[in-house]
């Protein structure tokens, strides 16, 4: 029987420098599988790299074997000594191995918790192992219930809810108060990589038009071009707001670019529609006194990470949740994984024949009341020698030690044949 | 008819708990039951009202328990058309134990059957009352929404993000539901109070009798007049909005049941105890 090993390493044991001499790219791991598969001691792989972990998943028939291999393959394929990076290796083995598994599926073990990426990522990896045919019975089962652990904890827990990045959060926010952010103006004011960011996500949500007002002119029609907006003079800032329904101000002076004033002049001729100002400048570029005006809305960056941390809390609430779902997962997992010894399955095969014989032998003598005791017994016997019969080959077939194959693909395909697994 | 009037508190109170389990644990199955749980409750809220027609040949608002029966059934009326339409799932929350509370006040009145003349079989008259009540009725919920609103605005400008924000929807949806409602609350009002003048000039040979709860209607036909208004030229929207349609439905209570209590006119059987 095999066992299932898993080593590795992610963002809590090892540094980024050393994360991102192992990682593997798309080719690398197609050639790095091709070599896995090669050594006698792995019967299974399944390669996962992302920027944050490396997880080698294997079945093997020899535990210690396998890791030593697979690190030697490590240090041979990134030319990096064993001693390099054998500190920041985790082994897990068994249950632990599988858990594991299903909490980075699930996102649990993520650096930001519920991040939707990994899930993705993880498929991916599966599907290299297929296609490089490195995958077998007991991972293909393994990665399966994976996915299905990962898709029932994003949809029966909150780990995925509410955002966790300035950007989104401000986007969240932008549709409370809005509703839907389709068809909406939004004015940029100064520049950053935070504030073009919530402009790119604004535009995924189908904003309007974009305006851009910048203090140098030609940087404002710059960035203008890059988001397919207008570039409009600072001085015009007041005119536009009267139109703009979410202002993004991130520019570097001190004292204010908005002042409440000049907000409620323009709050009559907007006829009060709601007015969304994101401050992300430090110092503030909008007077928060704006806040106070009916209608109108600021959050500052501090808001936003007051916001944003809330949501993480939320998320880790939630995760205490799915937790639980894969430590059932598990159990489950182990259950199938047990019956895949040949005894339990030879156990199941008969008890299910018996069950089926027994329930029609009840059925049939019922409705023959002319039969004595003994012709009962005599069917009786008869149908257990027939079973006897029926069952004794396939049964020496999965007791035999000549395969040439992995014993556990005939396990899994009696199991499947006679629905074993109910 | 004791067990119809018992089911049907029963549906608005099970649709009321529904709801309230909807609040804390958000799932989409528990509000579509409390919904068509307080659909069943409506239907047989309707039977109710058409049985107590047949038995007394008139519209039945004769005491203050079957005009608070008419109330409620108006309530659930407009907010099941409400929430068809707009989708605004946490409206229950509010409708449905106010429909509840409602029924419960006009299950524990008592019910003299009143003797009647033909004072009430002009068409006039009902639909006097059917517009008026319906009117009533998307006050009422105009009233819901913006409370709402106001908790929404709250959790927004004081950014601080707790149970309800996660679970109130938009505030332009709110506030655009709070418009619809009160739109469709004053055309009601507005139909309600021309088919009433209608109806005095038959029975009592004219239109405007000065009666205090016509001059009370007036007022608030006045009042949402200006919300409307207001809203049309200048944006009154969000926050103030809200208000008003809480002060107007403040008003329309007063107009129910303070006139009746306070004052004396010809309206005042409908709601005698």
């Amino acid at each position: 029987m095999l066992d299932i090993i898993l080593l590795g390493l992610n963002h809590k044991t090892a540094p980024i420098e050393l994360r991102e001499c192992i990682a593997f790219s798309k080719e690398e791991t197609d050639a790095a599988l091709k070599t896995f598969k090669k050594a006698p001691a792995i019967n299974e792989v399944v390669l996962l790299s992302t920027c944050n972990r490396v997880e080698i998943l294997m079945a093997t028939q020899d535990k210690s074997d396998a890791v030593n291999t697979a690190k030697t393959f490590l240090s041979e394929l990134k030319t990096l000594p064993v001693a390099d990076f054998e500190k920041a290796l985790y082994i897990h083995e068994g249950d632990e191995a599988v858990r594991h598994i299903f909490r980075v599926a699930s996102s649990l073990d993520s650096m930001i918790v519920g991040e939707p990426q990994i899930l993705g990522q993880m498929k991916e990896a599966y599907h290299a192992a297929t296609t490089n045919k490195t995958s077998g019975v007991l991972l293909n089962r393994l990665l399966h219930r994976t996915f299905f652990v990962a898709k029932r904890i994003r949809s029966e827990t909150g780990i995925g809810d509410h955002a966790v990045s300035i950007s989104y959060a401000a986007i969240e926010l932008g549709r409370k108060i809005f509703g839907t952010l389709e068809g909406k103006k939004v004015l940029l004011i100064g520049a950053g990589e935070m504030a073009e960011l919530s402009v790119e996500h604004l535009i995924r949500n189908k904003v309007q038009d974009i305006f851009v007002a910048n203090r140098t002119f030609e940087r404002g029609v710059e960035l203008a071009k890059q988001f397919k907006g207008k570039a409009v003079r600072f001085e015009e800032i007041v005119e536009c707001l009267r139109h703009v329904d979410i202002i993004i101000s991130s520019t570097g002076f001190s004292g204010f670019v908005v002042n409440r004033d000049q907000v409620k002049g323009v709050m009559r001729s907007r006829r009060n529609r709601p007015l969304f100002f994101i401050d992300i400048a430090v110092p503030r570029d909008i007077d928060p006194q704006i806040n106070r005006l009916n209608n109108a809305y600021i959050y500052d960056i501090d808001d936003l990470k007051g916001v944003i941390d809330d949501n993480i809390q939320n998320r880790q609430q939630e995760a205490i949740k799915g937790e639980r779902i894969v430590d059932e997962a598990v159990i489950h997992f182990r259950k199938w994984y047990e019956n895949m010894e040949v005894v339990p399955t030879i156990v199941a095969l008969r008890n299910k024949i018996d069950n089926i014989a027994k329930a029609e032998i009840k059925k049939t003598l019922q409705s023959l009341n002319h039969l004595t005791l003994d012709d009962d017994q005599a069917i009786n016997k008869l149908v257990n020698s027939m079973i006897n019969k029926i069952l004794h080959d396939p049964s020496l077939l999965l007791k035999g030690d000549g395969f040439h194959e992995d014993k556990s693909v005939y396990i899994d395909i009696t199991r499947k044949l006679f629905k074993l697994d109910e | 008819m004791k067990i119809i009037i018992n089911i049907t508190i029963f549906f608005y109170m099970l649709s009321t708990t529904g709801y309230i389990a909807y609040l804390f644990m958000q799932k989409d199955l528990l509000q579509r039951m409390a919904f068509y749980v307080l659909l069943a409750g409506f239907l047989s809220h309707s039977a109710i009202i058409f049985y107590d027609f047949l038995q007394s040949g008139s519209f039945p608002i004769h005491n203050l328990s079957e005009t608070l029966s008419i109330a409620g059934w108006a309530i659930a009326s407009v907010f099941l058309i409400l929430q068809y339409k707009f989708n605004l799932k946490i409206l229950g929350i509010y409708a449905a134990p106010l429909i509840t509370l409602v029924m419960v006040i006009a299950s524990q009145l008592p019910k003299e059957p009143v003797e009647v003349g033909n004072l009430f079989d002009s068409f006039w008259l009902i639909f006097h009352i059917i517009t008026i009540f319906i009117g009533e009725g998307s006050f009422a919920l105009a009233c819901g929404v913006g409370l709402l609103y106001l908790v929404q605005e709250h959790a927004i400008k004081s950014k601080r993000h707790g149970f309800f924000f996660r679970r109130l929807p938009s505030l332009d949806l709110l506030d655009n539901t709070g418009y619809v409602c009160i739109i469709t609350g004053f055309t009601m009002l507005t139909l309600g109070l021309i088919s009433g003048f209608v109806y005095a000039k038959s029975v009592w040979g004219r239109f405007w009798s000065w009666d205090p709860k016509e001059v009370w209607s007036g007022i608030t036909w006045l009042l949402y007049a200006a919300i409307l208004h207001q809203r049309l030229t200048t944006g009154w929207r969000g926050r103030r909005a809200a208000i008003m349609a809480i002060v107007g439905f403040a008003v329309i209570l007063f107009t129910f049941f303070g006139v009746n209590f306070l004052l004396e006119g010809h309206h005042g059987s409908f709601t005698k105890i």
